[in-house]
């Protein structure tokens, strides 16, 4: 069985340590958060300006000044930092941002990413995604394995015009728990139910499969 | 007359000046802290021919989208143009250019512009399309490409509360971009909630110092919300 989104959430859950800034893209990366394990505290990082994003607001405490890079209104934690656009990036450019989970189009053996243009179709900008990836050093990438149409998304070299080159290091599809080392994918968790055969079919990249592939654990 | 007075009574003072073909630096980002009624303005002026640099272009019909409507804008520098229709037909039929800059190249362009520094080196974008063409020079091993910073002929911002000199404190997350834009306008034009006296606001938490601001005008701002998200109370 393919991963929910809500179990792969959980399980990019399971990369978060006590104490970690954490910045999450649009999409299943923000359902991370309603998943962070008892024990552990977390400080969400949102890139227009807030260290420290909480959960949205009661219908009475709506204001229009309080959102995260979503333009969803937020609010903050205690303890939570509001700050600039600069000094958000130097966070960001500057390494301090412990963890960053994004989805993405598709993922090459060298790690890099393409997640924001499609040729052909209308473009609406990179945001702050060209930044977190070129800068983080433990990113974290959630996507299908495949796309729609079966294609895959994990390639020997991306077709899709780049995010970032060279930059990931682990991916976590609904069929599988990966990292790119050495040029090539090693596959390092299955799904539950998901044979290695299956995930092997459906990776277009170089794939190494150690003699022991682990079913994925959520807790 | 006060010479540090920077309170103009009419939004026609507050942008005298402003001219066809201009750079205009806007901060906020998306609908949040923009300066509402200087954009109002920039549209009852019908200048043309603007290059506007701001992480987004508003949305149909408010914020920066208006002045698409009089086809005001001649290139749009942002890092996201969102969903805003009349955008996307006149980006399709080459009325407009825009040039996408990443978020954080597209702050530190500001940031840079306003403190004297004409270029910076950032790993953000290398081996990408934003990347093409710019100059590659490796430091520690590692490739990083040359950004040149932005100026404007006018920054026009938004603050929460200023004194007459300018010195200005932003409200939540409406600070954004306004900051460094405030820096990067040969005259930065700043529309405020409140406007107090010298003295009334902690000198320690002034965010912008009066001294990058030649112009404040008080407004009234709609704060149009662009994604209402709650929780159940």
């Amino acid at each position: 069985m393919t991963l929910t989104r809500e179990q792969m959430a959980r399980r990019a859950a399971l990369e978060l340590r006590d104490g970690d800034y954490v910045n999450l893209g649009i999409g299943i990366p923000t359902l991370v958060a309603n998943y962070v394990p008892d024990g552990i505290r977390v400080m969400l990082q949102s890139e227009n300006g807030l260290l420290g994003m909480g959960p949205f607001p009661t219908d009475d405490a709506v204001d229009a000044d309080m959102i995260n890079a979503g333009k969803q209104t937020v609010t903050a934690v205690s303890g939570a930092a509001i700050f600039n656009s600069a000094e958000s990036f130097a966070m960001i450019r500057g390494g301090h941002v412990d963890v960053t989970i994004l989805g993405a189009f598709e993922v090459s053996v060298n790690g890099d990413i393409a997640s924001w243009m499609v040729p052909g179709k209308l473009v609406k900008g990179m945001g702050g995604a060209m930044d977190l990836v070129a800068a983080a050093r433990n990113i974290l990438v959630i996507m299908t394995h495949a796309d729609k149409s079966g294609a895959s998304k994990l390639l020997d070299d991306c077709t899709l015009p780049l995010t970032g080159a060279g930059c990931i290091r682990k991916v976590l599809t609904d069929l599988a728990y990966l990292e790119i080392a050495d040029g090539a994918f090693h596959l390092r968790e299955r799904a539950p139910g998901v044979s290695v055969e299956e995930i092997v079919s459906k990776t277009a990249g170089k794939l190494i499969v150690p003699a022991d592939v682990p079913e994925m654990r959520f807790a | 007359m006060n010479g540090f007075d920077k309170v103009v009574g009419t939004y026609d003072e507050a942008l005298e000046g402003l001219q066809d073909g201009m750079t205009v630096i806007a901060g906020g980002f998306g609908l949040c802290g923009i300066p509402e009624g200087l954009i109002a303005q920039i549209r009852r002026m019908g200048v043309r021919g603007l290059t506007v640099v701001s992480n987004n272009c508003g949305v149909d019909g408010f914020g920066l989208g208006v002045l698409l409507e009089d086809r005001q804008i001649r290139k749009v520098v942002a890092s996201y143009v969102g969903e805003n229709k009349l955008f996307e037909q006149q980006l399709l039929s080459g009325e407009i250019e825009v040039e996408l800059t990443p978020q954080g190249t597209l702050a530190e362009k500001m940031r840079a512009g306003g403190a004297g520094i004409p270029a910076f080196y950032t790993a953000t974008g290398y081996g990408t399309p934003v990347g093409e063409g710019k100059e590659v020079r490796h430091f520690k091993g590692r490739p990083f490409i040359l950004e040149e910073a932005i100026t404007g002929d006018f920054a026009i911002v938004k603050a929460w509360k200023a004194d007459r000199y300018g010195n200005a404190i932003y409200r939540h997350t409406a600070q954004n971009f306004n900051p460094m834009a405030a820096t990067a306008g040969r005259i930065t034009v700043m529309e405020v909630e409140q406007i107090v006296e010298p003295g009334e606001l902690d000198p320690a938490q002034i965010h912008t110092p009066g001294i990058y601001v030649n112009r404040v005008i008080e407004g009234r701002f709609e704060k149009r919300i662009e994604q209402r998200t709650v929780r159940a109370g």
